[in-house]
């Protein structure tokens, strides 16, 4: 099945560069896995824009913007086995941020995509 | 199974390639390994129920390995020669438990590379190949693999054990092929690859769910080999081809689980990400100069399909060019029939019907019933009705698929209602 994984945080900063290089061996190991199909990391919300439909008008909000609990930061997607796979990669995952930036905190979101109704 | 077994079993199965990988370097001895890293999982599903799944799960399961890899060491089983070495070794690693950061530190392409030579080495038997191969890189159960051919799991377990004891037995059990020779070799690993994809793509769905499963297995195995093989333009015309006919999954069958016809999918329920990733491949497999390679051409006939919005929009002329390549490069019956299709398809269905004739005496398809099929579609579409519905008669008295067999008698009756 296939599953995105969207991290999400507002812990401000980039990843220490301990975290980076092991994400990078993660990513690495995981392509080579046959495991991960795509991933990448986001630019601050600040550096982008929002288009939103609310009370049925549409408006652009180019910042800035209301402090959100959590933004997405990055995203992957793999094609994996089940579920509890996916949450062991995820758990793998957010260990290395457990250990190699103390202090972060946030959210990595499991989430399968969608299938038509006849095939699941 | 209880929801923690599944949440080991799922650990164990991602960190499985990274422990057979290290423990063939340390024993030299790939099949050894396997049997350690399965021992390594069955010490998790005694432990973790009890003491919880430790934090580390992967530097967990490599220390009990290792520790299991040591012992047998100790007990002398290997060579004296490589004992002494490799216990020193090990007796280092030892010292100082290997934590999850250095565990990812080594590059494990080479390592994987090697496991994947070594269990589809050409000395196996296909279905050999194929069952250790499940087992040693996707981590499949004995069980799982037995469900998915539709065997029994001891006739799995027999199959393996005996495919391991000659590997172990003629040296075989670690040896990486490099430049040449394993391009010669590369072709015993793809053949088991789709061999592994095409057991799942013909699975028909209400089967159990571990059939379709093959299907994603290969596929994992394919970009796996993408990965650490990138100068191989045959591994990335398999990864081509597999893709391509995977993206077309949930359009091939309706909601009542019978087959439906290319021409007859909507094309809407293509996968657009597996389709991008196919043609990505079939680009890479051609910059490569692996555009006239068996898969390679292959997945460059798929890849008029994917690239065609609608059925009427399909390219057969190009489809015809290739499988005369194909026909070519690889003599078969049934690439000639599927040739003969395009042709129909191309030129009209006389000409695809002169080359079914041609095929009607050939030995190795006289109980393929889509030869019979093909030549009905051929004859329905020249007015040529009565022949057609003898035609379709006989195809669906040879297929002993009952979904196809329906299709067929539904297709012979239309013959008589014109």
């Amino acid at each position: 099945m296939r599953v995105m994984y969207l991290v999400k945080s507002n812990h401000p900063g980039p990843p220490t560069p301990e975290l980076g290089e092991a994400m990078g061996k993660l990513a690495d190991r995981e392509i080579k896995a046959g495991r991960m199909l795509e991933n990448g990391g986001l630019m601050p919300l600040s550096t982008g824009a929002q288009v939103r439909i609310e009370d049925g008008k549409l408006s652009l909000i180019d910042g800035p913007f209301v402090e959100a609990k959590e933004v997405v930061g990055g995203f992957a997607i793999f094609e994996l086995r089940d579920k509890d796979e996916a949450i062991a990669m995820a758990t793998e995952f957010m260990q290395l941020h457990k250990d190699l930036m103390p202090g972060w905190y946030g959210t990595c979101e499991i989430r399968f995509f969608a299938t038509p109704p006849h095939t699941r | 199974m209880s929801p923690t077994h599944r949440a080991i079993l799922a650990v164990w199965r991602i960190e499985q390639p990274r422990l057979i990988t290290s423990l063939a370097r340390m024993l030299r001895d790939v099949p050894l390994a396997e049997d350690l890293s399965q021992e390594s999982l069955i010490a998790a599903l005694e432990h973790w129920p009890r003491d919880g799944v430790p934090e580390k799960p992967g530097a967990w399961l490599m220390a009990t390995a290792k520790r299991r890899a040591l012992d047998h060491l100790r007990r002398g089983i290997m060579l004296a020669r490589k004992h002494t070495q490799v216990a020193l070794e090990l007796e280092q690693q030892e010292q100082a438990m290997p934590d999850f950061d250095s565990a990812l530190d080594d590059d494990i392409g080479d390592e994987l590379l090697r496991l994947i030579f070594t269990a589809c080495h050409p000395l196996l038997s296909r279905e050999a190949r194929a069952a250790l191969a499940l087992r040693m890189i996707c981590g499949l159960t004995t069980a799982e693999i037995a469900r998915a051919f539709l065997l029994s799991e001891s006739a799995i377990a027999q199959r393996i054990v005996r495919a391991k004891r000659t590997l172990s037995d003629s040296g075989l059990g670690y040896e990486t092929p490099r430049g040449a020779e394993l391009s010669a070799r590369l072709s015993s690993v793809l053949e088991v690859v789709y061999l592994i994809f095409n057991e799942g793509y013909t699975a028909a769905r209400g089967d159990d769910w571990m059939r379709p499963q093959l299907c994603a297995e290969a596929l994992r195995m394919g970009r796996a080999l993408a990965a650490i093989a990138p100068g191989e333009p045959e591994v990335h015309g398999l990864v081509s081809l597999m893709e391509l006919n995977a993206s077309r999954q949930a359009a091939r069958t309706d909601a009542a689980g019978d087959p439906v016809l290319m021409a007859d999918q909507n094309r809407a329920l293509w996968d657009q990400l597996q389709i991008r990733r196919g043609l990505q491949a079939l680009t890479r497999a051609q910059e490569l100069g692996g555009g006239d390679g068996f898969y390679g051409l292959q997945a460059a006939i798929i890849a008029c399909h994917a690239r065609a919005a609608t059925a009427e929009a399909t390219d057969w002329a190009r489809i015809a060019s290739l499988y005369a390549h194909l026909a070519a490069l690889a003599p078969s019956p049934v690439i000639a029939l599927n040739r003969a299709v395009a042709v129909g398809m191309a030129h009209g269905p006389q000409a695809g019907l002169v080359l079914v004739d041609s095929l009607m005496e050939e030995p190795a398809l006289k109980a393929y019933h889509l030869l019979p099929s093909v030549r009905g579609d051929l004859l329905f579409k020249l007015g040529r009705h009565a022949e057609a519905r003898a035609a379709f008669e006989c195809a669906a008295a040879l297929t002993g698929n009952r979904r196809e067999q329906e299709f067929l008698r539904r297709r012979a009756a239309a013959c008589s209602n014109i």
